[in-house]
């Protein structure tokens, strides 16, 4: 059992995974590293990010269902708008923008 | 229009009642056509880490994996099914006394350029599952609070858990196997909060409970759950809820409440707890839009109406799992494994129907047991978002329901935008439902009529009535 405060590493992790390989994005301009297979969500929220969109009110939103129904955490990718990020597995070069003009 | 591929048997969903319908109709004897929408098959309830990052131990995170591990591998190996993954359904086209025609894209999420296909099955069986439902709560909009399947389906699906301090609360068994992933994923559980009262959970659990020893795999499968809170010495408190999630960019901190049997908030029992993350979830709903679509009958809760054979009400469509109303797995692959059996025109097996009935006993139980209370609407406040594509409040809903009375669902949207932005509201349609129906402003399941299943690019749906030699 992992130490609670500390980071979860994959050494602690029950069901071994096995070594994976990387997949490199860039994420608003900047060069990001996720592991092969995750989504979009998944570089991002390993990366320590929330949130990336605002609502039409400016509120802001992240990964809420996780299952690609309610549309929370959009993103652009490869310059294409409204990308559920849960559901887009990252691939190598994919360029990711955050959407900001939702705003009505 | 791209010419339709005849198929006997067409079977969309990949999940557990999916899977078994495809075996079951193969086991019939007919030819297959499986379509899935993720790129691997097993659905939400066996969500697991993609071919790139194999576990050894994924077992660990699962029920019946080994079982799902086989059923997978016969069924992409058998040349007899054709197992269509990345497929996402946009439409059915009704056609009088048969099934549909049935429009499929073939690529990525939301993709550009993806291929369309067109099916004319003889057969179809839906199995397209359920998405949970999560009480809108002051600050449930707050990055930080998720519903409890995305706690599940990060954990399985990524090694990510969604918080340091996690708080899982809600209602219905689901919370338990969530708990239990967040703890696998290195997260700390500062409790489980079962909203429905020790009244509530007796009723449901404890009339006749000599008929849960026919579940007895359901009940194994629950008292692992119920191990783990002791092993890693997890809150587990019932009759209460997080009534208000409070941060300003995130989540910091959330205040709990008991509850009365009724679900309202007992007022001095609020209490503040820091957490940087709250997973919530009160149940599923069926996602019907394409048997809506398809023209199938419902029943009153929203749920689809089948038959013994698990017939919808529009000839040659079956219905295998949630859609008929929430059972869990054991419950959706005996539904599958009968509705494939009579897609192939075959008698379904026997112990798949006695399984039928069993597991369906445990689903009403559950469904008593958990069942959300009209109390919660008294933690709504008027601020408090419940459309999250639109940001529409419980307050500007309340004031149309009493200016407008009567009026219908498109008046409503019209007036709010609420269920008007992406998600067409699957997040907020039943808790809308709610708020407005004691003005008889919706009826159950009205806020699941959608036109076009996914949203579409322009493009797409431009290439998609072209006739295209490429694309068959």
């Amino acid at each position: 059992m992992p130490p609670p405060d500390g980071p979860f590493r994959p050494a602690d992790d029950p069901i071994r995974p096995a070594p994976a390989g990387t997949v490199r994005i860039e994420v608003a301009g900047e060069p990001v590293q996720g592991v092969a297979g995750q989504t979009i969500a998944g570089i991002l929220l390993a990366g320590g990010r929330l949130a990336w969109r605002r609502s039409r009110t400016g509120r802001p939103r992240g990964v809420f269902c996780g299952i690609g129904v309610c549309f929370d955490c959009l993103v652009v990718v490869n310059g294409l708008r409204d990308v559920r990020a849960c559901q887009r597995r990252a691939a190598d070069g994919d360029r990711v923008e955050f959407q900001e003009d939702d705003r009505g | 229009m791209a010419e339709p591929h005849q198929v006997p048997v067409l079977v969309i969903g990949g999940g557990p009642a999916g899977m078994a319908a495809a075996r079951a109709a193969r086991r019939g004897g007919r030819r297959v056509v499986l379509v899935e929408a993720s790129d691997d098959l097993g659905g939400q309830y066996w969500r697991h880490l993609p071919a790139e990052r194999p576990a050894a131990r994924e077992d660990l995170l699962h029920h019946g994996w080994h079982w799902f591990r086989r059923m997978r591998d016969d069924l992409l190996r058998d040349p007899g099914c054709d197992v269509v993954l990345g497929g996402h359904v946009w439409s059915v086209d009704r056609r009088d006394g048969r099934p549909p025609l049935v429009h499929v894209l073939v690529g990525a999420p939301d993709g550009a350029g993806r291929l369309p296909r067109a099916y004319e099955p003889t057969a179809l069986v839906l199995a397209t599952g359920a998405h949970e439902r999560t009480l809108p709560f002051p600050g449930w909009d707050l990055p930080g609070v998720f519903t409890a399947g995305a706690a599940q389906a990060l954990a399985k699906g990524e090694r990510i858990a969604v918080g340091r301090r996690v708080l899982v609360a809600g209602s219905g068994p689901f919370l338990l196997p969530v708990a239990s992933s967040l703890v696998r994923t290195g997260a700390l559980v500062a409790g489980v909060l079962e909203a429905a009262g020790p009244g509530q959970l007796a009723r449901g659990w404890g009339s006749r409970p000599w008929r849960l020893l026919a579940a007895q795999a359901k009940a194994g499968e629950l008292a692992g759950y119920v191990r783990d809170l002791a092993a890693y010495r997890i809150p587990y408190r019932t009759a209460a809820a997080v009534v208000a999630a409070h941060g300003t960019d995130r989540v910091e901190a959330v205040t709990v409440a008991r509850l009365t049997p009724d679900w309202r908030p007992v007022p001095g029992s609020e209490r503040r707890i820091v957490v940087d993350a709250v997973c919530a979830g009160h149940g599923f709903v069926p996602r019907t839009e394409l048997a809506i679509a398809a023209g199938c009958a419902l029943r009153a809760d929203g749920s689809v109406r089948v038959d013994d054979g698990q017939r919808s009400s529009v000839p040659g469509v079956l219905i295998a799992g949630e859609l008929t109303g929430i059972g869990g797995v054991d419950l959706a692959v005996a539904e599958g494994l009968v509705a494939g059996s009579v897609a192939a025109g075959r008698t379904p097996p026997p112990a798949a129907v006695r399984g039928r009935a069993v597991f369906r006993e445990f689903a009403a139980r559950l469904a008593a047991a958990h069942a959300i209370r009209p109390g919660w609407q008294s933690w709504v406040d008027d601020r408090t978002v419940v459309c999250r594509c639109e940001d529409v409040t419980a307050g500007e809903l309340r004031s149309v329901a009493a200016l407008t009375g009567s009026r219908g669902l498109r008046s409503l949207k019209l007036t709010t935008r609420a269920a008007l932005g992406l998600c067409q509201g699957r997040t907020c349609g039943r808790s809308m439902e709610e708020i407005l129906g004691p003005a008889g402003l919706l009826d159950a399941g009205r806020t699941a009529h959608r036109p076009l299943a996914i949203p579409l690019r322009l493009g797409e749906l431009a290439a998609s009535t072209v006739v295209g030699e490429d694309v068959r």
